[in-house]
């Protein structure tokens, strides 16, 4: 085993070389990747970089139509129902209201925070950061943007709130008349949006960008 | 050394948050900051076997009333009905579509009892250090992790019909505390598969399958 365990401080180039793979904690070279791309793990599978086929400006372009399609999600009413001559339509936020006044904080806090505020951030965050990654730079707070980023996570619940939608349409329809509005057909296109930034590997704008000379 | 050589081995540590490949030098595990990102590196996820058991355990606790408990009142025209999730999933079954039906029992009852039958089977099988089947108990790993947060679409069925059904007297639906349960119960399964850490499954014996 000729692989002699590089300084990270000093040597910051043979340390790029490297890839350990989080999963199992084996360490890999790195190879080049050609666009569309993914590197995998030969022990345990998991995905270690990905290379993604679209370049910043058009992430950048996915992203403030993600913002305008979620503004609309939010905004606009998800579905009407009608009973009697009577129609009742929610939005998220009569979702959120409801349940805070119905005794159900916790299903209130947990809504407003996985469909509405961490979705807003990561759209926000990842639009500050690709603003500037178009040009190779690193936003002002990349480091911690970043970091936040990555915890983010698993905790934005858009798609499954869209599978929950098209549920309650099919269970109220038993009942009411049902209509859709086009806050879901916005909630769609968030999915789809959604889709597409899965596949993103944003671990390596750390390496497309650079610290900005002072 | 086997064939491919783990970052312990070799003095390394790799950086959860952005990827960065360090050296560990004689620092303490913990102590350690991520030159790049600075996060605080571990070699594994500090106290991974008692916080990812204790959260399961809570979950499990959660879930027994989730269950048992009604999560939702539908009143129409003074008639009441409680649903429970099973009970909702029939009545689904039975009147609406049967598909949707099969995606709701996945999402509410096959997902979380997988949760808890595939991460009591990881932090059993390394704890003891076992070799069977690493490769599969991390596949396994990644999918509790990738379909984990599905389990709240009932969490947002109930909430969803609560807003839109308000009749006055005529109609009316109403969350009961059965959701609340639910909805901690996938919020502590997912904080527990964060703080299993996959490596261990790779630690103890020397692996035979390569
Ligand atoms: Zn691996
Ligand atoms: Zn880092």
């Amino acid at each position: 085993m000729d692989l002699s365990p590089p300084d990270a401080t000093t040597d910051a180039t043979a340390a790029q070389a490297l890839l350990i793979c989080e999963h199992c904690d084996t360490v890999h070279r790195r190879c080049p990747l050609a666009k569309g791309e993914v590197a995998e793990c030969a022990r345990c599978g998991a995905v270690l970089e990905r290379c993604r086929g679209l370049g910043a400006n058009t992430l950048l372009a996915l992203i403030l139509t993600a913002l305008l399609v979620f503004a609309q999600a939010t905004l606009w009413p998800i579905v009407t129902l009608g009973l009697n001559g009577q129609h009742v339509d929610a939005t998220l936020w009569d979702v959120i209201h409801t349940m805070w006044t119905d005794h159900s904080q916790v299903v209130a806090v947990l809504a407003a925070l996985t469909l509405f505020v961490f979705p807003l951030c990561k759209i926000f965050m990842l639009g500050w950061l690709l603003l500037y990654a178009r040009s190779g730079r690193r936003a002002p707070g990349f480091r911690l943007l970043m970091v936040t980023l990555h915890r983010l996570g698993p905790w934005t619940m858009s798609e499954v709130f869209v599978l929950g939608a098209l549920v309650s349409i099919v269970k109220a329809h038993l009942y009411f008349d049902v209509q859709p509005d086009p806050g879901i057909y916005a909630y769609a296109a968030l999915m789809l949006l959604i889709t597409i930034f899965a596949g993103v590997d944003l671990t390596r704008l750390w390496d497309e960008t650079r610290e900005e000379a002072p | 050394m086997s064939a491919w050589p783990r970052a312990a081995e070799l003095g390394l540590i790799g950086c959860h948050v952005c990827g960065q490949v360090c050296s560990m030098t004689d620092a303490d595990d913990g102590a350690l900051a991520c030159p790049r990102c600075g996060s605080t590196l571990h070699r594994r996820k500090p106290a991974a076997y008692a916080r990812c058991w204790a959260l399961l355990i809570a979950a499990f606790l959660m879930y027994i009333p989730a269950n048992i408990l009604p999560i939702m009142r539908t009143a129409s025209l003074g008639d009441i009905d409680d649903n429970t999730i099973l009970s909702g999933v029939v009545e689904l079954w039975v009147k609406g579509s049967p598909g949707l039906a099969v995606i709701v029992f996945c999402a509410s009852i096959v997902v979380p009892m997988l949760k808890f039958l595939a991460l009591g089977t990881l932090l059993i099988s390394s704890r003891r250090g076992s070799n069977w089947a690493r490769r599969q108990r991390t596949q396994l790993y990644r999918l509790v992790e990738l379909i984990g947060y599905w389990s709240m679409l009932d969490v947002f069925v109930v909430a969803l019909l609560t807003a839109l059904v308000r009749f006055g007297y005529f109609s009316l639906v109403e969350p009961l505390p059965g959701v609340v349960f639910f909805g901690l119960t996938v919020v502590l399964t997912m904080f527990a598969s964060m703080c299993f850490d996959p490596r261990l499954i790779w630690d103890g014996k020397e692996d035979s399958d390569d």
